[in-house]
């Protein structure tokens, strides 16, 4: 394997400006690196090579001319597939969109260009980002290369992944409800979902748009930050992204310093339902922020309670309405019905014959809780809920400076395992589900192995809206001190993959 | 407590606008039926008490475009996903059964 | 389409009192589109004003136009509303190939503008108030055309064809709360107020306004109940009325429709009904399957909207009179009389009048050419006098000539038509082809001494006081000189030579 590829992207990026490396060999590397690899975890749905290596060669020659470039650039990216790209078809995951190449790129993507990182392919998910570990993806799922066996999580299990088997320094995921943060956790890589509008939506394919956030995807805080930096920032596309810049995530990733910092442990995210190797793990990691000074405060969020139901009235309820535009007329699948074709079933054809069991499900769920007879009793209620979860955090916030738990109850669990339980599923984003109620930012990075599977496993940070940098900082800090005991990097735990010849 | 019966299931899949065969209707009626059960406590968190409703995590108001002209697609570009398009225009099926 | 049976229209009233309710949608004529920076624009080729956002393509958003909603602040004020301290939009949901989301961004229970009211003057002088229940941002929806069967209808048709230019066009929508007592006048109350709503509009310069081309949308709730009854009975709604006159007579349609039902023991289907211009009837329209549930809930693409004080009064101070005050300003400034006035004000004639007297003409004059020789060419093109090919300012031109005897009446409406034919201003015309009454006392004397020396008895005529004699020999100078002898000046010379 080259060396290339194991290395941090904060390395890679000094390699390149330094004329130590050039874009070209970074992207071969890489592609390599997946021609070998992704048979087995299939972390890319689509991939041209051509393109990214037309675009890293068109860096190199820039930079040979002595032009001021992005720090990035020359840096290769994966890009989770809800995004769109001119270049490349953008599926979601789905059927309905299969083959389908957008006119225009999502802000996110352009800025990317903009920076001069070539893309290197479009990540699994699973469909319209509905699920928790790829596997309701149409064009199958994506293997955890701790254990091919078991899921890389979900949704975005292809940028977890294609990160955790080096096929890509970093990859733009996008969380709705954990999407981010729970793959990181059970791929032993950083995931970090913003504050919501810290980053443009426009070109994502929507999900639920009041909890949908992109966010960076990588094996260190630092790459992450580094990341952030480039896609963050008001999009005038986006009404909802915020009009003011948040500060640099680098140079909060940086400090390294966690003294005098307030942690408060989220009572209810602890205890019962979460996996011993995971409460282990994050107790120690507890002890580490306090020995470095931080004061561990104990917190209560009552109303968490109810999150995992008010996401489930309010995500589908959106996703019905989002997801409303795929109807056969402009552009996707069209499917024709039995008998005659009317529009009206020429749409309801496709759609049977397009939208996985899952979006069907979540379809039909989301149309109910918003009809007429029940729409106070769940999605009126669930808005209500909502606001209990913020005074929750409020309050939580009023005692600590950022907030942690473990990021999800198990390490990753067998592939098909959950598959036909839909509500054992759910309850994987018990603890990541809050924020995206809540806007506010999170982040989960390594926390060790659990030693009853020897699976990785993660905590989450989250903090005040508006306060990602103190994400970074906390999370550099803690992942500094955990690669000091470790001697290496979690991502170095990882069992090789055997490579194709 | 199944409160989503098949018919309801129809009927919603209906107003989505996705066909579902009987066996989907009845595994959807249980499936829904227990999400919908357990997602029904949100109304007994907010029981008693006034609490507003959120629908929007951050807080804004008031952000406008101004009314100035951006490029638009060209009409191939407009149609260059459609599955059927004709005289510049999408193409889809009879609105209406023929009587 | 099946024959209704028709109640006579009196016998309709003594039976039932007519409650109306009135929805205008008005298309502001912002340079972009509701959520998008498309062109807001008339008959391009199709699917040329379209972006991802109106054409609702994967992962598109939109983003609200501010002065649309400046506009629709406006519209509020201007029909007396108040305007929301926190309004929002939402999305309405339901399936049709002209909505390219599936959902229409409207706005449901939070609309920038309600508790509004207008008076409104009808015909027969009568004045009512109509409560404005609210009025309400959203966009409108692209256009189908229906190919194959015989009628171009969508009815029959084979398949049709979507065009997007105008998805996402922004709406307002105004809708009162239902309007009692207007009895047989109901469907003139009706037309007055989608006129007066016009007006306002144009006033505003938010909308051009223009029925034809669909910038006001008229949908026309009736229901009836017998005298006496409180519930109400149960509505249609008219939908495709795009003429004031069309408006009036589909109200007055199912007024007699349904009280044709009702007196044999029937009941009203709560439905939307089409107008058919052709035919003079509405028929019943597709009963829409998902109109019972419209799963509304607030965009969560787009944050709440919270007009200033500040904002608020600063368009506050920008609002022209209101358009019953104003018809009181011209009725007094043009001292027209009360008939003459309502006439004007029922053949849409204010705004030109206004604007030919403010290019120099003197009100008669200006009323008498727009009402006259004007609404009659207008009529022969089918078309409002506005949109004739000439300006009030041309027509001033006219009258000036006219007034400085360098027209006659005969030559002033052939220059007229001239002008309609695009050939240029009224005096280039008259330059052009030499159509100026010839006042030359040379010319005009020789004329007349031809003309008297074939009607020799004329001049004593005169002499003896008896003028209609002079007719004879004007006559004869008009059409020796073809009509451009200025009719006056040849009185006066033979009065002088009479009198000699
Ligand atoms: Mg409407
Ligand atoms: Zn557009």
């Amino acid at each position: 394997m080259s060396d290339l590829i194991r290395k941090n992207a904060s390395e890679l990026v000094e390699l390149l400006n330094n004329g130590n490396v050039s874009s070209v060999e970074v992207t071969q590397a890489h592609l390599d690196r997946s021609a070998a690899v992704d048979g087995a975890v299939h972390s890319y749905l689509y991939q041209n090579p051509e393109t990214a290596l037309a675009t890293a060669a068109n860096i190199d020659r820039r930079r040979a001319a002595g032009e001021k470039l992005h720090l990035l650039a020359g840096l290769p990216i994966a890009v989770k597939d809800n995004l769109t790209t001119t270049d490349a078809p953008t599926t979601s995951g789905s059927k309905i969109l299969e083959g389908w190449v957008p006119p225009y790129d999502a802000t996110v993507v352009s800025k990317l260009r903009e920076a001069g990182m070539p893309i290197l392919g479009k990540t699994n998910l699973d469909e319209f980002a509905m699920g928790s570990s790829t596997e309701f993806s149409a064009y199958g799922a994506s293997h955890n290369p701790w254990d091919l066996d078991r899921i890389p999580g979900g949704s975005g299990g292809g940028s977890s992944s294609v990160v955790a088997s080096f096929q890509a320094p970093l990859a733009i995921g996008s969380d709705t409800g954990g999407s981010i943060r729970f793959p990181a956790s059970v791929t032993g890589t950083v995931g970090i979902k913003p504050t919501y509008g810290a980053v443009s939506r426009y070109g994502l394919i929507a999900l639920a748009s009041s909890l949908d956030q992109i966010g960076p995807v990588s094996r260190n805080v630092l790459d992450s930050a580094l990341l952030q930096d480039v896609i963050a920032g008001h999009d005038p596309h986006d009404s909802t992204s915020l009009p003011e810049s948040l500060g640099s995530m680098a140079e909060a990733a940086r400090k390294l310093d966690v003294k005098g910092m307030r942690v408060g442990v989220i009572k209810e995210l602890m205890g019962e339902g979460f996996q011993p190797g995971v409460m282990a793990r994050f107790n120690e990691s507890l002890n580490l922020l306090q020995q470095a000074g931080a004061e561990i405060v104990e917190v209560s969020c009552p109303n968490f309670e109810y999150a995992i139901a008010a996401y489930y009235l309010i995500l589908p309820a959106e996703a019905s309405s989002n997801l409303a535009k795929f109807d056969s007329v402009r552009f996707g699948l069209r499917v024709a019905p039995e008998g005659n074709p009317t529009i009206e079933r020429v749409m309801a054809a496709t759609r049977e014959a397009g939208f996985g069991p899952e979006v069907k499900r979540r379809i039909i769920l989301g149309t109910y809780a918003l009809s007429s007879g029940s729409y106070e009793k769940y999605y009126g209620a669930a808005l209500k809920v909502r606001t209990l979860i913020q005074r929750d955090f409020d309050a939580a916030f009023a005692k600590a400076d950022v907030l942690v738990s473990p990021t999800a109850p198990t390490t990753a669990f067998k592939l098909g395992e959950k598959l036909d339980d839909p509500l054992a599923m759910y309850l994987n984003d018990i603890a990541t589900i809050p924020a995206n109620l809540a806007g506010i930012p999170g982040m989960s990075i390594p926390n060790g192995l659990a030693e009853e599977d020897g699976l990785p496993v993660g905590i989450q940070i989250l903090a005040p809206a508006r306060e990602d940098a103190r994400l970074y900082q906390v999370g550099g800090a803690l992942e500094k001190m955990h690669e000091e005991i470790w001697g290496k990097r979690m991502i170095d735990f990882a069992p090789e993959l055997e490579v194709r010849g | 407590m199944s409160e989503i019966t098949p018919d309801l299931v129809r009927h919603l899949a209906g107003l989505s606008r996705i066909l579902v065969t009987d066996q989907e209707v009845e595994q959807f009626a249980e499936q829904l039926s227990l999400i919908a059960d357990s997602v029904a406590t949100v109304s007994a968190a907010i029981e008693g008490g006034h609490v507003p409703a959120t629908s929007h995590p951050i807080p804004m108001a008031n952000v406008f475009r101004e009314d100035i002209v951006e490029p638009s697609l060209t009409q191939e570009q407009a149609l260059s996903g459609a599955p059927d398009s004709g005289d510049g225009r999408f193409r889809v099926a009879a609105i209406l059964d023929e009587e | 389409m099946a024959k209704d049976e028709l109640m006579n229209y009196e016998k309709a009233l003594e039976q039932f009192e007519v409650v109306i309710g009135l929805e205008v949608h008005i298309e502001l004529n912002t340079k972009t589109k509701m959520f998008c920076g498309c062109r807001n624009e008339f008959g391009d080729e199709p699917n040329t004003n379209v972006c991802p956002i109106c054409i609702a393509l994967p992962g598109a958003l939109p983003a609200v136009n501010r002065k649309a909603v400046e506009s629709s602040i406006a519209i509020g004020l201007a029909l007396g509303c108040d305007i929301a301290p926190n309004g929002r939009f939402a999305r309405k949901n339901y399936f049709y190939p002209d909505l390219a989301k599936n959902f229409q961004t409207s706005q449901y229970d939070e609309p920038i503008a309600f508790n509004g009211s207008l008076e409104v003057e009808i015909p027969s002088g009568a004045v009512h108030v109509i409560d404005i229940e609210r009025a309400h941002m959203e966009e409108d929806a692209g256009k189908l055309t229906h190919i194959g069967g015989s009628t171009g209808r969508i009815q029959g048709a084979e398949y049709s064809l979507v065009d997007y230019n105008r998805a996402g066009v922004p709406l307002v929508e105004i809708v009162t709360r239902p309007v009692f007592g207007a009895g047989s006048e109901a469907p003139e109350l009706a037309a007055a107020y989608v006129r007066s709503i016009r007006e306002i509009v144009k006033g505003l310069g938010v909308s051009d306004a223009k029925m034809e081309r669909g910038n006001v949308r008229c949908d026309a709730n009736v229901s009836l109940r017998p005298h006496g009854q409180e519930k109400l009975g149960t509505r249609t709604e008219t939908k495709n009325v795009n003429s004031l006159r069309s408006i009036e007579r589909a109200v007055r349609y199912e007024i007699q429709r349904q009280a044709a039902i009702l007196a044999k023991g029937g009941s009203i289907i709560q439905e939307t009904r089409h107008w058919h211009e052709d035919k003079g009837a509405t028929s019943s329209g597709r009963p829409k399957s998902d109109a019972d549930d419209y799963r509304y809930f607030p965009e969560p693409d787009l944050v709440p909207v919270q007009p200033s004080k500040e904002l608020i009064e600063s368009i506050r101070a920008t609002l022209p009179e209101k358009p019953a005050d104003r018809r009181k300003r011209l009725q007094n400034d043009w001292g027209f009389a009360e008939l003459e006035f309502r006439d004007v004000v029922n053949a849409d004639l204010l705004d030109v009048i206004e604007e030919t007297v403010a290019a120099g003409a003197k009100p008669q004059s200006a009323r008498k050419w727009w009402s006259g020789e004007l609404a009659r060419a207008a009529n022969n093109e089918d078309k409002d006098v506005a949109d004739l090919a000439i300006t009030p300012i041309q027509v001033a031109e006219l009258a000036s000539l006219v007034e400085a005897g360098k027209l006659n009446d005969r030559l002033a409406r052939e220059v007229l038509t001239y002008v309609l034919a695009g050939e240029g201003n009224p005096a280039e015309i008259v330059s052009a082809r030499g159509l100026e009454v010839v006042s030359d006392d040379g010319a005009l004397i020789a004329a007349i001494d031809a003309a008297l020396a074939k009607q020799p008895d004329v001049l004593d005529a005169i002499r003896e006081g008896r003028m209609q004699a002079a007719g004879a020999v004007i006559g004869a100078v008009m059409q020796a000189m073809k009509g451009s002898a200025d009719a006056g000046r040849v009185r006066e010379l033979l009065i002088e030579k009479a009198n000699a």
